[in-house]
């Protein structure tokens, strides 16, 4: 047994979290799936105002980004940062404690908007009670981050390695923009007026707003990557100056993408310039860091073939380089003036979401269980067939979304021939319903695949578990 | 991993041996876009189309386009906020109604059941389908109307832009259809617009807007205050009818006054240039 010698690890905590998390996942994508079929078949609202579609897609945004990312954080964080420094939590306690009141406090966010209390303001809609004690786990969760590489022993660890300056500028970034955007005077227990009103107040949203993208759901997810994508593949990070770069070029970078999103509004023209601007450049850094981790394969892409792991890792920096590529050039202004508004908007979040942060994180939880209980997967054909739900469900939905976001907007802006409007608003309404369905289709194969994950889970842990308390002594 | 160096190469060298180094870095890297793009706004007159707040109370005037805002003057006579102008009052069938201002005078704070309107229109979650702002294109213009100021939702804490057309723009939805084509149209959209896919409200009949959360108060009187404080101007006794002003009203009389609002505000010449 090799694991003796490998000093012990705070596992708990991490195995609680990445149970949530798997459960998060099946839950939100649940949602996520019910609320694509509302917008093809509007019946299926049934007159629930807790589960009216505007409701629930918040519900659901709330519970993938929120609930099944941030614990996929904070598993992956608090999994990674004692390994890569070779010492224990600083707090096991203060991290326990941080994953149950997280839980608590995603449950009540979504039990809250689900009831209807709402900031209004776009993913920040958690009330002011809910918003800062979620705002206090997420300083304890950063504060233990901190001091876990504070305390590692300088000897035989002397650098902090790359995955964990991710996590530490995703973690400073999100408190910031959380606590600014969130700044409001409550008027009672369910309801606050933000501070901001007006321009000041859409751009300071869409400052959070971008960057929910660019540290929650990308530092974060990257750092996953800086990772799990050696450790799997079983060989160092391509390149070590490549990832100084990403890194610097991402935290100074990111921040000002904000501004593309309001493009032609009433925010100055010189905002939304900047922002685009920006944008483009970031294409830059973006590609580096997924090349990154590509090249970390070479000379063992025939892994491919048969660590199915690895296929999630890979095909997410597939998803992320070809994100990356596509958000610069919906930032761009006269893309911008026809895909503002419409699907394709949606189809580049999930994109995004889909193909990269879940990808990545399902390749990274699957890691995280094996090592964890120190076993075998249940079935890893079931990984595969997973694989392939996930990525054909990816495929179906983006499809369907950029058919149906390019379409609104040439429809929206169609002339006939006697230099009036072509359509009505109603009719571009209509021309949607295919596309509707087929994302719902393509949500349904992804969920579908979500709730595979779980049941192999639950079967592995229990293999594990009757594996464990059948030998004399095994290690736990 | 292991470099056993003491003296660091470089200052990113350094920065990796030193773990709060590398947090006050990064904390610095993620602070200037904010800096740069955000403060502006805050004092950048020509971000709020030259609209400027004149006095402690909130109150606003604009001198380069004057048919922006509505303007009045506030000022404390025996310890309470008064004005010359008056923005509703309670008649004498209990309906708020406005005094001194009508439709097109400018930009104006939202009467209270207005302003309980726009609190069910968050509750609702209408900005996720629906926009509220257009932007100045020759199709935008036709389909909703002039282009959005930003001076039009100074008074919106917080602003309800939108990022998504599911359903049309409605920053210019008021006045373009009757309140009785709300009522049914938020009770079943369909029956108006069959192409439609928005969900039904119909529980806005039923509830009574007074009503809050789990039986509570919706204490209008409070939210008022708390806009003062915000920049919005009232006076005391705007504030001291507010919970009047929504007594035995339904959330559907609240979310349509909310909606026969929207654009209303101000008359916009098109013949001027207000924003390059």
């Amino acid at each position: 047994m090799d694991t003796i010698a490998k000093p012990q690890y705070d596992n708990g905590v991490v195995k609680y979290l990445t149970v949530g998390a798997i459960a998060f996942l099946v839950l939100g994508t649940f949602m996520g799936t019910f609320a694509a079929a509302q917008l093809a078949w509007p019946a299926l609202n049934f007159d629930i105002a807790e589960i009216t579609f505007a409701r629930l897609r918040v519900m659901h945004t709330n519970t993938v980004i929120f609930a099944f990312g941030g614990m996929t954080l904070m598993a992956t964080a608090f999994y990674t940062v004692q390994r890569t420094n070779g010492v224990k939590l600083w707090s096991n306690s203060m991290a326990w404690w941080t994953a149950i009141l997280f839980t608590i406090g995603l449950l009540l966010t979504v039990v809250s908007i689900s009831l209807g209390m709402t900031t209004g303001k776009e993913y920040h809609e958690q009330e002011w009670p809910i918003a800062i004690a979620i705002a206090l786990v997420w300083t304890l969760y950063t504060f233990n981050f901190i001091m876990t590489i504070a305390s590692r022993n300088k000897e035989t660890h002397s650098h902090v390695y790359v995955s964990n300056w991710f996590f530490m500028g995703m973690m400073i970034a999100i408190t910031y923009l959380y606590v600014v955007n969130g700044l409001a005077i409550p008027v009672s227990l369910f309801r606050s007026y933000s501070l901001f009103s007006g321009v000041q107040d859409a751009m300071i949203q869409w400052w959070w707003g971008h960057n929910a993208v660019g540290f929650f759901l990308t530092a974060g997810f990257l750092a996953i990557m800086y990772y799990f994508v050696p450790k799997q593949a079983q060989r160092p990070i391509y390149s070590y100056r490549l990832s100084v770069i990403h890194f610097w070029a991402l935290m100074f970078g990111y921040v000002w993408l904000g501004a593309h999103h309001l493009q032609y509004t009433a925010l100055p023209d010189w905002t939304g310039s900047l922002g685009a601007v920006i944008s483009l450049a970031m294409i830059i850094p973006s590609w580096g860091g997924a090349l990154n981790g590509m090249l970390t394969l070479s000379g063992a892409w025939d892994r491919l073939r048969t660590d199915y792991i690895l296929r999630f890792l890979i095909i997410a920096l597939a998803f992320y380089a070809m994100s990356t590529f596509e958000g610069p050039v919906m930032a761009a202004k006269t893309v911008n003036a026809l895909s503002h508004y419409t699907d394709w908007t949606v189809g580049h979040v999930h994109s995004g979401a889909l193909g990269w942060v879940a990808m990545v994180s399902i390749g990274a939880l699957y890691h995280m269980v094996m090592k964890l209980w120190n076993t075998e997967m249940y079935s890893m054909q079931l990984i595969n067939f997973h694989f392939w739900l996930a990525t054909i469900g990816t495929v179906f939905y983006i499809v369907a979304m950029w058919v149906s976001g390019i379409m609104q907007g040439l429809m929206w802006r169609a002339y006939d021939e006697y230099g009036t409007l072509a359509y009505t608003f109603a009719e571009s309404v209509a021309a949607m319903h295919p596309y509707y369905a087929m994302r719902a289709f393509g949500g349904l194969l992804f969920f579908s695949g979500a709730v595979v994950m779980l049941y192999n889970v639950v079967m592995t842990i229990r293999m594990a578990n009757a594996k464990a308390s059948k030998p004399v002594e095994a290690t736990a | 991993m292991s470099n056993h160096d003491d003296k660091p190469k470089n200052l990113q060298d350094g920065l990796e041996r030193n773990i709060f180094g590398l947090f006050l870095a990064t904390a610095l890297a993620v602070s200037i876009a904010g800096i740069v793009e955000i403060v502006p706004l805050f004092y950048l007159k020509s971000a709020v189309d030259y609209t400027e707040q004149t006095d402690k109370y909130g109150n606003a005037k604009n001198e380069k386009f004057p048919e922006l805002v509505w303007e009045r003057t506030f000022k404390e006579e025996d310890g309470k906020i008064v004005s010359d102008k008056t923005l509703y009052t309670i008649d004498k069938n209990g309906n708020e109604k406005l005094v001194d201002w009508k439709a097109g005078d400018g930009v104006r704070p939202y009467t209270p059941l207005e302003l309980a309107g726009r609190d069910l229109y968050l509750r609702e979650g209408c900005y996720i389908c629906h926009s509220q702002m257009i932007r100045p294109f020759r199709d935008e213009r036709e389909r909703y109307g002039h282009y959005s100021l930003a001076t039009e939702s100074m008074y919106d804490h917080p602003m309800q832009w939108g990022s998504k057309r599911t359903g049309p723009d409605l920053a210019r939805l008021g006045g373009k259809y009757s309140d009785e084509w709300h009522v049914m149209h938020l009770i079943r959209p369909q029956d108006l617009v069959p192409e439609s896919v928005m969900p039904a409200y119909p529980w806005l009949s039923d509830n009574m807007v007074s009503q809050d959360f789990f039986g509570t108060k919706r204490d209008m009187k409070k939210r008022l205050e708390v806009m003062r404080t915000l920049g919005v101007p009232y006076t005391d006794e705007e504030i001291e009818n507010a919970d009047k002003a929504i007594e035995g009203k339904t959330e559907m009389d609240a979310m349509v006054a909310y909606l026969q609002v929207l654009g209303t505000m101000v008359k916009l010449d098109d013949s001027k240039v207000y924003r390059e």
